[in-house]
């Protein structure tokens, strides 16, 4: 679930913070810039592990601060492919169930890898898995807040980092029945999760926990 | 302790340099090393308690995505097996491993989760079929058992529900 990953960066101590240790100081620095953020293509950073090495701090002209290249060492949450986890369903949708862990939200079960047959229960809004049995078919629900066992299938990382303004075209014509929304709009509407884990639940064991503890 | 540098061109602005910094962050190696829970649980819980005993209000208000993302972690991890290991339990569970000849992801899997039945340790360990035969599994299920720490609150269910079947029984 977790992995540790080195980087080098360049962290800027501001004046005010002179008096602290150094290493104090720059683990703080770190902490606040990448805890609890995704970096694109590596995972969401929890803490700081350790620090590897420091190199020389300098001051450059106009600029109080200090500037420091510091390698380090990082906890990342980034589930390997294929690895099992256990999360809770925080609502199911038309695009499948969402899974939440607490400290990371963006986990989606798709339909087509839901436990076969499920159907999508528009009234209550709930996945249902019609299993099968010899007695007659039971309706099991996937519920708000249960324990819910997933396989990660697959990971997408989005970069979200801020792009420039929308370039206008002033030359195209506009024709006539075609609306003209400027394209800011629509980048305003979705926002995108930086990082989205995949799962799947269509194999033996996986899905709620309480379906397969006898 | 601080050089100043002649090299660094007069013409240097401030939004440069944060550019500059924005711009080198990078990774060295992804996957230096993989983590099992514990690791990541026993690290979380020293930095809190040292960040308590600094007990310097200011963390508060600066180090807001730290605080968050270290107390879901803790939230999570706190109602995993992982809590209750120790360096010792993990070591020894490495060491009785061995001999299973299963991969570092799946031993580590099996530390995360602690399965207890052979339906979950067929999905965390890959073609488990052809790999291990019923009685391996079963001593892995048992191993898996005897050496990490269960959850005290389900055991004691478990124990009071098999309690009651013999208490129905004899009646």
């Amino acid at each position: 679930m977790f992995v540790l990953v080195e980087m080098v960066d360049t962290v800027r101590i501001p004046p005010s913070d002179f008096e602290r240790q150094l290493n104090d100081a720059i683990a703080e620095e770190l902490n606040k810039k990448l805890a609890n953020k995704v970096v694109y293509n590596v995972g969401l950073c929890i803490c700081l592990y350790d620090i590897t090495k420091l190199e020389d701090s300098y001051i450059f002209p106009g600029d109080g601060a200090s500037h420091t290249k510091v390698h380090f060492r990082f906890v990342v949450f980034h589930p390997f492919l294929e690895e099992v986890l256990v999360g809770k369903i925080k609502y199911c949708s038309q695009e499948g169930v969402h899974v939440t862990m607490g400290f990371f939200d963006d986990i989606l079960i798709p339909p087509e890898s839901l436990q076969q047959p499920t159907k999508f229960d528009e009234a209550e809004q709930v996945w249902v898995w019609e299993y099968e049995t010899d007695e007659g078919a039971h309706d099991l629900y996937m519920d708000q807040g249960e324990e819910i066992r997933f396989r990660v299938a697959d990971e997408v990382f989005v970069d979200t980092s801020p792009t420039g303004p929308a370039v206008a075209t002033p030359d195209a014509p506009a024709q006539p029945g075609q609306s003209t929304a400027p394209p800011a709009e629509e980048s305003g509407d979705k926002k995108e999760a930086p990082y989205t884990l995949i799962g799947t639940i269509c194999e033996p064991g996986l899905g709620l926990l309480s379906w397969w503890n006898s | 302790m601080f050089k100043t540098s002649t090299f660094i061109q007069k013409s240097f602005k401030h939004e440069i340099i944060s550019t500059i910094s924005c711009l080198c962050l990078h990774r060295k190696k992804a996957n230096a090393a993989m983590l099992s829970n514990y690791e990541v649980f026993k690290l979380l819980t020293d930095l809190k308690e040292q960040r308590r005993d600094a007990g310097k209000s200011k963390h508060s208000v600066r180090q807001q995505n730290l605080n968050t993302i270290m107390y879901e972690t803790l939230k999570y991890l706190s109602k995993t097996p992982c809590s209750r290991q120790s360096p010792e339990i993990i070591k020894e569970f490495l060491t009785t491993m061995k001999h299973h000849k299963l991969t570092k992801a799946e031993k580590l899997q099996l530390l995360n989760h602690r399965p207890q039945t052979a339906v979950e340790i067929q999905l965390m360990v890959e073609e488990s079929e052809e790999r291990l035969l019923e009685e391996q599994i079963e001593e892995l299920i048992q191993n898996v058992a005897d050496l990490l720490p269960g959850d005290p609150e389900q055991e004691n269910k478990a124990a009071a529900d098999a309690r009651m079947d013999e208490g129905g029984e004899q009646s």
